[in-house]
């Protein structure tokens, strides 16, 4: 807010693109060669938080009565499972079931970063020396690209696994129009779009939610730079629009999570 | 909107998480689950087994109750046969004793009555004789007479 910079008062554009830069590091020559030490920090220490509280629990996970922990977080497991179950109808336990519910608990982690009061965060990272940092690891295009390409490359490689390689290049040329040889290129460029637009609305989905998501919490802060009215009305506006964004945090999580299961689901069907 | 090194770095902590989640998270959780799922199946099908098991008791019970009820009342009917026997035979000796008793009876009464015609035969005779020794010790000789009187008692 305006008193984070008691010394210059700052601008409505300034204080927005200051809380929406990165805290990147440059590890190489070239603009390619960054790392983005905050995404990757909140990402990482949200996985392992998220993960490892569900292996602890799983790692203790008896067969009789549940402890309410377990019960919890049975029910998250048979939501997903549930999920998967209506889309996937191949052995789903080796490997699709837990990669959406990696995919669900870690998105849902990242996407909830958005709850905590912006400016808090901010105080605290600068506190502890960092100038920039994004609490948000999901509006960062890279961690939604990074998923999507992921999946992306499941995909493929899963194409591959089941119709092997020339099964994959068959289905390439001769779906979904048929087998003339007229249709064949007309072919390749519908699957090279689907393949192109796949990880592009995946990703872009999810990022734009949550981008736009931590803008209206940072237009809404702004409010506390008029005075005190301007701070109570901004906080009554930023309980509601924190309200709602409850809403699109587990929505987005959960339409991330069944886009991954759709996508996988789909590479494992002969056409 | 910079696409750089981070989407990598990002790229292998997602791998990282799946395999852990492949490995060590989702393993035990569906076990503990699809053990559960068993047990409770199991558990269903026993109280299903259950009771069908009582019904076949009841029926089974049902069956030996009416058993028991017609061997009862078989017991019965032939007790209630034997007892009627039991009262015909007795009715039938009580008259063949009494009847018994009445010829005893009978046979006395004829005995005693042919002592007294004995005795009264005798008593007769002696006063027949002793009548007409009143009347012919006069004019009659009483050896010549008494044995023609004798000869008379005799015929009576």
């Amino acid at each position: 807010m305006a008193t984070e910079h008691a010394e210059h008062v700052l601008t409505p554009s300034e204080y927005i693109s200051h809380h929406l830069s990165f805290n990147a590091q440059s590890v190489g020559n070239g603009s390619f060669w960054t790392l983005h030490i905050d995404t990757l920090i909140t990402s990482v220490i949200l996985g392992l938080l998220v993960m490892g509280l569900v292996w602890w629990v799983a790692r203790g996970a008896t067969a009789g009565v549940p402890t309410k922990r377990q019960a919890f977080v049975e029910l998250v497991f048979g939501f997903v499972d549930d999920q998967v179950k209506n889309i996937f109808h191949g052995n789903r336990h080796s490997f699709i079931a837990p990669t959406a519910l990696t995919v669900f608990l870690w998105v849902f982690a990242m996407n909830a970063m958005d709850f905590l009061p912006i400016d808090i965060v901010a105080k605290f990272t600068h506190a502890i020396g960092f100038d920039a940092w994004r609490a948000v690891p999901t509006s960062d295009i890279n961690t939604t690209f990074a998923l999507a390409l992921s999946i992306w490359i499941l995909m493929i490689f899963f194409s591959i696994k089941v119709k092997g390689f020339g099964g994959w290049i068959h289905e390439l040329f001769y779906t979904p129009f048929g087998h003339k040889f007229w249709v064949l290129p007309l072919n390749f460029l519908f699957n090279l779009i689907e393949y192109v637009s796949k990880p592009l609305s995946h990703s872009l989905r999810l990022f734009g939610n949550m981008y736009a998501g931590e803008v209206i919490f940072l237009l809404l802060g702004m409010w506390a730079a008029t005075g005190l009215s301007g701070t109570i009305f901004g906080a009554v506006l930023g309980a509601g629009w924190s309200i709602f964004h409850i809403l699109i945090v587990a929505l987005q999580a959960f339409i991330f999570m069944m886009l991954t299961v759709v996508y996988l689901a789909m590479a494992h069907e002969s056409h | 909107m910079n696409i750089n090194f981070t989407l990598i770095a990002q790229a292998i902590a997602f791998a990282v998480l799946i395999w852990f989640t492949v490995k060590f998270v989702w393993p035990p959780l569906l076990k503990a689950i699809e053990t559960r799922q068993k047990e409770i199946a199991d558990g269903l099908a026993a109280a299903q087994e259950g009771r069908s098991a009582l019904e076949v008791a009841a029926k089974k019970s049902e069956a030996t109750l009416a058993e028991a009820k017609q061997k009862a009342s078989e017991i019965i009917g032939q007790a209630e046969k034997r007892a009627t026997q039991i009262v015909e035979e007795a009715k039938g000796n009580a008259k063949a004793e009494g009847d018994r008793i009445i010829t005893g009876a009978k046979a006395e009464i004829d005995q005693e009555v042919n002592r007294a015609k004995e005795g009264l035969r005798a008593q007769v005779s002696a006063l027949a004789i002793a009548g007409a020794e009143k009347i012919l010790r006069k004019e009659i000789d009483g050896k010549a007479h008494s044995e023609m009187l004798s000869k008379l008692a005799a015929e009576l």
